[in-house]
């Protein structure tokens, strides 16, 4: 029998599925660590249950002779840990997916005849080495050695990233480790398979990293150093980030008692001069949402990052969506402006969670940064991320004794004291105010602090991230986003292989950039691409433009678009 | 009239005229005047209700916030700024009923301020429904036939939860509700003081006299340090006990226990971050 080849242009899609507790997340990490050091270009995004134990779960892990951002339906190589997990990916498996696994584990009824499977016993070879526990790590040795990784480099990565354990856990997950890696050696000695894919040794310094670092990053490079929230999936990883970190950035991280907490401690935090974050997803931002009309109210500096989940209420904890921009958009009573940052790529997230920080208090605004679970999840390898040029702009004033928090200025914008910094006294309050912030019932005066709060949105408008357009200027069909489908639909873009589609990626959403509707009327076809039902993005641009876009293209099944699906609904349309 | 330091003028206050509120002003600015701490040094936070107007008539910095929410904004300020003293203040439906999640939990947190509850056991601003505090059988247009839900004690949930500092003043008397107020203020940690105060307009039952003569101080023997005594005379019924009811000394409270002050005080505020050490972070993401 000649070598099943595997791959694609030299892009190979790993999937391994299993239940969760089989450590399918520390195959994950293991996995696209080593291969992106071994030269490999990697993209890793899981799919999981709302559960610590049992169900199936998977990973995908793109290996690649160049850069992979995106996920693709394709499995080139799967390797199910038990058959629950053949069932869960069945629709997936194509006449050349290649499974690894034993087989008689994999088809107790028999049937592996029908399936391309390569017959590595996982489950069998793990009990050797002590127990089904190991048997993540003899997977991981499997790929490492399937894709020529160094021996001696899988065994010290092996023993360094098990360091914690005890020293017999150590020796028996190397042991693990190093049976799969053979076992992967003699099937393609024995000529049973091939892979068509090259390690560039460029990459092997890249820098590798998930949306949740990204967006971690982001928020100390802009200034961070508070914050307050409440554990929620999909959120709680950038929580986790700025813990981890905390310690070394002077960063203040308190877990709160609720949202509610969170969020008063974030404008508390602001007001006092820190440079708070909020970190929260679905239900826990609709807690919040009562202190955003605060942080308008008193125009108090805010950032919140908004990691979306499906909903309504509880939904799909684990899944992702692109639901929540409405909520966003309108989160919080009465009227007032605000920020709201879509990043759709890693870069995106650094650079727009730190322009975050610096708007939110240039204006005086909550400034929004909208992701998702796929976007916490996911990670890919990218050059460098350059945080050089970066900086913390801080736009608070020392008091003098005529200091007045709302003085009535210009463009709406009152210089923000705090309290302690300078001889003045610095009040706020969410009653309407005066221009000291002192309650009033003032009907003229109110008209002016509704009209100076509303002015700045014309600042805003003019300080807004423009649409990214992906392709030729002249374009006849324009594929419209935002957010996290950003290297999806931009790969689906290079597979369809046409001049005439371009795509605009937003990265702001409100305020929507004046530029919009000329890119949409340029167009003959428009398309918005969105994680959501209902389409709210197409709606948003509606209302704002007037302009209706042709074709909704719409995803809520909890998972995010692959490449091949966006290819196959834009085709049809075009 | 002389000015103090912390008087604000000829201003409207929107209170009732004979309401205890006034008194409850009057005790906390001349507790922050013999404290001797500039009004540019404190923030007052509160939410919202007739209590929670409180730092409108008192000349230093201001946060009112949300209905519930002076607790968790006031524990940020301080964490933000460890220099400022800060008080949060409100009445009991703002911070035993809508803020009580916040009450219970910056007693396990223990930041150094100081939580001021104004307990006219009812609603005031919102014109005479039921509060936490109401007693059983408090008629209300909306608790037609009485109120039924047990009382919240307050002074025996944070003598049970080990609370810093835990006091109850009656605002009949300026004095000593002032010096409990400097006592509160000066301890470190979280410190409760609830203020039994008249409300005329909506509270006929728990009247200035019937406060007189429910209440009463601790005796000069009473030992604020023992706290099954202590959580004894909250939970026992009969009058309500005056003055310092627990103290706890050895709690560490919150600021202290966060990384960015275990070697420097400097406030959030005049701190930068180190852009290079970010780099180093960014590049550490290289490394397997
Ligand atoms: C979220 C929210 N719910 C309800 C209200 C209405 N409200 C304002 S004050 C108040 C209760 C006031 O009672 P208390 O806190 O005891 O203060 P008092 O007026 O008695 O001093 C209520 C229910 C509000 N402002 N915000
Ligand atoms: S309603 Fe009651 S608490 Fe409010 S000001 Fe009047 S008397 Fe005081
Ligand atoms: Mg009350």
């Amino acid at each position: 029998m000649p070598p099943a080849v595997v791959g694609k242009n030299g892009d190979i899609s790993v999937v391994l599925c299993g239940e969760a507790g089989q450590g399918i997340q520390t195959v994950e990490q293991i996995l696209t660590q080593l291969l992106k050091s071994s030269g490999y270009s990697i993209f890793g995004t899981k799919e999981y249950m709302s559960r610590v134990r049992g169900g199936s779960n998977s990973t995908q892990i793109r290996v690649s002779s160049h850069r992979v951002c995106s996920p693709v339906d394709r499995i080139d190589i799967l390797i199910p840990f038990d058959t629950k997990a053949l069932e869960h990916v069945r629709g997936r498996i194509r006449a050349d997916t290649v499974i690894i696994g034993g087989k008689k584990e994999l088809f107790p009824a028999g049937g592996a005849d029908h399936f391309n499977c390569i017959d590595i016993p996982l489950s069998e070879i793990a009990s050797q080495v002590g127990g089904a526990m190991y048997m993540n790590t003899v997977g991981s040795g499997v790929i490492a050695g399937l894709f020529s990784v160094d021996r001696q480099r899988l065994d010290d990565f092996v023993a360094a990233f098990f360091g914690d354990s005890s020293e017999s856990v150590i020796e028996k997950n190397r042991d693990a480790a190093a049976r799969g890696y053979d076992a992967a050696i003699k099937i393609i000695e024995d000529g049973r398979i091939r892979l068509d894919v090259s390690a560039n040794p460029e990459v092997e310094n890249d820098i590798l990293m998930n949306g949740a670092d990204a967006v971690g990053i982001g928020a100390i490079a802009g200034g961070c150093d508070f914050v307050a929230s409440y554990p929620m999936s999909p959120s709680t990883a950038v929580l986790v980030f700025l813990a981890f970190h905390g310690d070394e950035f002077g960063i203040v991280v308190e877990q709160a008692e609720d949202e509610i907490a969170a969020m008063n401690m974030t404008l508390g935090a602001w007001y006092a001069g820190a440079r708070a974050l909020v970190t929260t997803s679905g239900g826990g931002f609709a807690l919040m949402e009562e202190a955003v009309g605060l942080a308008g109210m008193i125009e108090t500096p805010a950032v919140i990052h908004l990691a979306q989940r499906p909903g309504p209420a509880t939904g799909l904890p684990t899944r992702t969506e692109q639901g929540d921009l409405q909520l966003a958009m309108y989160s919080g009573h009465g009227e007032f402006p605000r920020i709201i940052l879509t990043p759709g790529s890693l870069e995106d997230a650094v650079y727009l969670t730190h322009r975050a920080f610096n708007r939110a208090d240039k204006y005086q605004v909550t400034a929004f940064i909208l992701t998702d679970q796929y976007f916490m999840d996911s990670y890919y390898n990218l050059p460098s991320v350059d945080v050089s040029g970066l900086r913390t702009v801080r736009h608070i004033v020392e008091t003098d004794e005529t200091y007045q928090r709302y003085f009535l200025s210009e463009d709406g914008i009152s210089p923000r004291g705090i309290p302690g910094f300078g001889t003045g006294l610095v009040a706020v309050d969410s009653d309407e105010h005066d221009e000291n912030g002192h309650i009033t019932e003032d009907l003229d005066l109110r008209i002016a602090m509704v009209d100076k709060r509303l002015k700045k949105s014309a600042a805003l408008e003019n300080d807004t991230v423009p649409p990214e357009l992906i392709g030729k200027d002249d374009y006849s069909i324009l594929a419209v986003g935002w957010g996290s489908t950003y290297h999806v639909i931009k790969e689906a873009l290079t597979v369809i292989g046409r001049d005439d589609i371009s795509f605009l990626h937003f990265k702001q959403v409100c305020p929507l950039h004046r530029s919009t509707v000329e890119y949409l009327k340029r167009a003959r076809v428009t398309a918005v691409v969105e994680g959501n039902a209902t389409g709210q993005f197409a709606n948003l641009i509606k209302l704002r433009t007037g302009f209706d876009v042709h074709h909704r293209i719409l995803k809520y099944n909890g998972l995010q678009y692959t490449v091949e699906e966006v290819v196959g609904r834009l085709s049809k349309i075009i | 009239m002389k000015q103090g330091p912390f008087d604000r003028g000829a201003i409207d206050i929107a209170w009732c005229p004979g309401c205890g509120n006034f008194a409850i002003l009057n005790a906390l600015k001349a507790a922050l005047t013999q404290l001797g701490i500039s009004p540019e040094q404190i923030v007052i936070a509160s939410g919202i209700g007739q209590a929670a107007k409180m730092p409108h008539y008192v000349r230093t910095n201001v946060f009112n916030g949300l209905h519930g929410r002076a607790i968790p904004a006031a524990t940020a300020i301080k964490a933000a700024n460890p220099g400022l003293t800060v008080i949060a203040e409100g009445g009991d439906g703002d911070m035993y009923g809508e803020g009580g999640n916040h009450f219970i939990h910056a007693i396990r947190r223990n930041p150094d301020i100081t939580a001021i509850i104004h307990n006219n056991m009812v609603y005031g601003l919102t014109k005479g429904q039921a509060s936490p505090t109401s007693s059983l059988g408090f008629k209300t247009p909306v608790q037609v036939g009485g109120v039924t839900e047990e009382p919240f004690n307050a002074m025996a949930v944070a003598i049970a939860l080990n609370a810093s500092f835990v006091a109850r003043a009656f605002a009949g008397d300026v004095d000593q509700t002032r010096d409990i107020i400097k006592a509160a203020i000066s301890h470190r940690g979280f410190s409760i003081v609830e203020i039994l105060q008249p409300c005329v307009s909506f509270n006929k039952v728990n009247t200035f006299q019937w406060f007189k003569e429910n209440s009463g101080y601790v005796e000069d023997s009473y030992d604020p340090s023992d706290r099954s005594a202590a959580f004894n005379r909250a939970a026992e019924g009969g009058k309500m006990a005056l003055g310092i009811c627990y103290v706890n000394s050895e709690r560490s409270c919150f600021e202290e226990t966060l990384s960015p002050y275990s070697e420097d005080s400097t406030p959030l505020f005049k701190r930068d971050v180190d852009m290079a050490k970010l780099a180093r972070l960014v590049d550490s993401k290289r490394q397997a």
